[in-house]
């Protein structure tokens, strides 16, 4: 096999469908892009969910003077309760990662802050907040376990899961996530179909050559290599204009307007980006020599 | 070297065979003319012996293999065995004479060295030499169907076929033809020419086997072109 040879063959091609050869690669590029937009977003979701996961805590509020549901029927929580408490948390480590015990005080110095704007800070007093303890969970997903040993026992007024909201708010993005996907899929199946026709067209106008090969005993592996080579280099750089965009987007998108923006949140790292890459890359080619590979099979038959 | 065995080929839009239980050999180095009428079935004769058609019916046998049994990723070997040149030359438009033929060379895989010393021998042999460098709108008819026969030739197959190769020549560049083609038979290539030129047969002398709305009608050595034309 002579690689100088094919070469040539494959640079003939891709300047005798010029045309062609732009469509393909800007259509490989637009569809890449867009999945590589989709595996970002979804890379994000990712980010946000270990962000907030990791900040997520289990409260459990303790009874104070005017608490009103039946565990606290003996009025506000006793010490020895409290006690009671802390111990059988600390015998649900290693589930139990880190207790915080946040008195009345801090509650209400938190309570503040975060409402400072609010009318509501003026007519809460420090005696109407609850005690409670801020439980981590070293897996966020057993929030059951801690859940039932402290829910409705003397003492507890409430158990809560801040990742309950959570979860609901990252369905929504799920959501969101398999719209992009789909999206995206669906402009590979294009790309896939005009790359189909583009070889087509290819085959067709290049029968004498292909023909001539045929009749000199040129191998099926050897006429096809050409066009297998053309549609692979089409669609690298329709691969690499993708990457450019997906660039781009993390620069400018993220960086610039996101993450300013939304400060509470984490954004995908430059990580996310390199790993989409060589995604992109393989499956632009893949899908390529794929197209390339069917449409062959049934055009240049022996 | 071929052997037909009772092969018939039936296209599979047509009602009449194109071939009908047709039983022949060729020997190894011998040179036969194929003559018939248009439409007597000549061109699928060849093209049954290149395996571009497969058999409705019977066996068609070419250097040794059976066709029938002979698998789709083994059809190139035999190609590379078999050379073929065309009334309308098939030459590629934008090479050169020496690329056309290296062509041949080329697409099999062959060295860059070995392309270098083989395609100017052979373009030597069909009396091209200095001609290398032209494109095939630059030559004459008889030329550019030299330079197919180079490029079937280079490869050096044991079986030489050409369908009508003089189909578009003047008498005169016909004979040349043919004087060439004798001497590619004399190296030992068996060599199957179809064609309606009466007067190269008649001057030829060679065993001639005509075919009449694909039947077999006559094998004779040493023939003419016959009677009916
Ligand atoms: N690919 C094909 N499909 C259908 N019928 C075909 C095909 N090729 C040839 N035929 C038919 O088969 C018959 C024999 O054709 P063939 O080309 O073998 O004749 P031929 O002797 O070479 O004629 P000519 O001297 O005009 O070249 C004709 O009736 C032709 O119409
Ligand atoms: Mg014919």
């Amino acid at each position: 096999m002579r690689a100088r040879f094919v070469l040539s063959e494959v640079g003939n091609g891709l300047r005798r469908n010029l045309t062609m050869t732009i469509a393909v690669i800007i259509t490989v590029g637009v569809s890449l892009a867009l999945f590589g937009v989709a595996l970002l977003v979804r890379a994000q979701v990712d980010t946000m969910k270990d962000f907030w996961f990791d900040k997520v805590e289990v409260s459990i509020f303790l009874c104070n003077d005017n608490s009103e549901t039946a565990s606290c029927a003996g009025g506000k929580v006793t010490q020895a309760q409290k006690d009671q408490i802390e111990a059988d948390l600390e015998s649900l480590k290693p589930l139990v990662q880190e207790v915080y015990f946040e008195t009345q005080q801090e509650a209400y110095d938190r309570f503040i802050v975060q409402y400072r704007n609010s009318p509501i800070v003026d007519s809460v007093t420090v005696d109407a907040l609850p005690e409670s303890f801020r439980v981590k969970l070293s897996d966020p997903t057993k929030y059951d376990i801690v859940a039932s040993a402290f829910e409705g026992r003397p003492g507890v007024e409430q158990v809560n899961d801040q990742r309950q909201f959570l979860e609901r708010f990252f369905q929504l993005l799920g959501g969101l996530q398999a719209i992009a996907l789909v999206i995206a899929i669906a402009m590979l199946i294009v790309t896939v179909l005009l790359i189909v026709n583009t070889m087509r067209i290819a085959a067709f106008s290049r029968r004498r050559e292909t023909g001539i090969m045929r009749l000199v005993g040129a191998s099926n592996f050897y006429i096809q290599l050409p066009f297998l080579l053309e549609a692979a280099i089409a669609a690298a750089i329709g691969a690499t204009l993708a990457t450019g965009g997906l660039i781009l987007v993390k620069a400018f998108v993220v960086d610039r307007v996101l993450a300013p923006a939304f400060q509470f949140t984490a954004f995908v790292g430059w990580d996310a980006v390199v790993s989409i890459a060589p995604i992109l890359y393989l499956t632009g080619i893949a899908l390529a020599c794929l197209a390339a590979f069917l449409t062959l099979r049934k055009y240049l038959r022996v | 070297m071929i052997l037909f065995e009772r092969v018939t080929k039936l296209y599979p839009t047509q009602t009449r065979p194109a071939l009908e239980d047709v039983s022949l050999e060729v020997e190894k180095g011998e040179f036969v003319f194929l003559v018939g009428a248009s439409g007597s079935g000549k061109s699928t004769f060849l093209r049954l012996v290149l395996k571009e058609e497969a058999p409705t019916e019977g066996r068609v046998w070419v250097a040794g293999k059976d066709l029938g049994r002979l698998s789709n990723w083994k059809v190139p070997q035999l190609r590379r065995r078999i050379g073929t040149v065309f009334q309308d030359f098939r030459l590629l438009p934008n090479k050169t004479v020496f690329d056309n033929v290296a062509f041949a060379l080329e697409v099999i895989g062959k060295s860059r060295s070995q392309v270098q010393r083989i395609v100017p021998e052979v373009l030597d042999l069909v009396g091209l030499e200095g001609k290398e460098q032209r494109m095939p709108d630059e030559l004459s008819g008889g030329e550019q169907q030299r330079v197919a026969i180079a490029r079937a030739f280079v490869n050096k197959p044991a079986i030489l076929i050409a369908d009508e190769p003089t189909g578009n020549l003047d008498p005169a560049t016909s004979e040349g033809i043919m004087k060439l083609l004798e001497r590619i038979n004399r190296t030992g290539t068996t060599v199957v020419m179809a064609t309606h030129d009466a007067a190269i047969v008649d001057q030829m002398r060679k065993r001639v086997i005509e075919l009449e709305q694909g039947h077999l009608v006559r094998d004779q050595s040493r023939g003419v072109y016959g009677y009916s034309r």
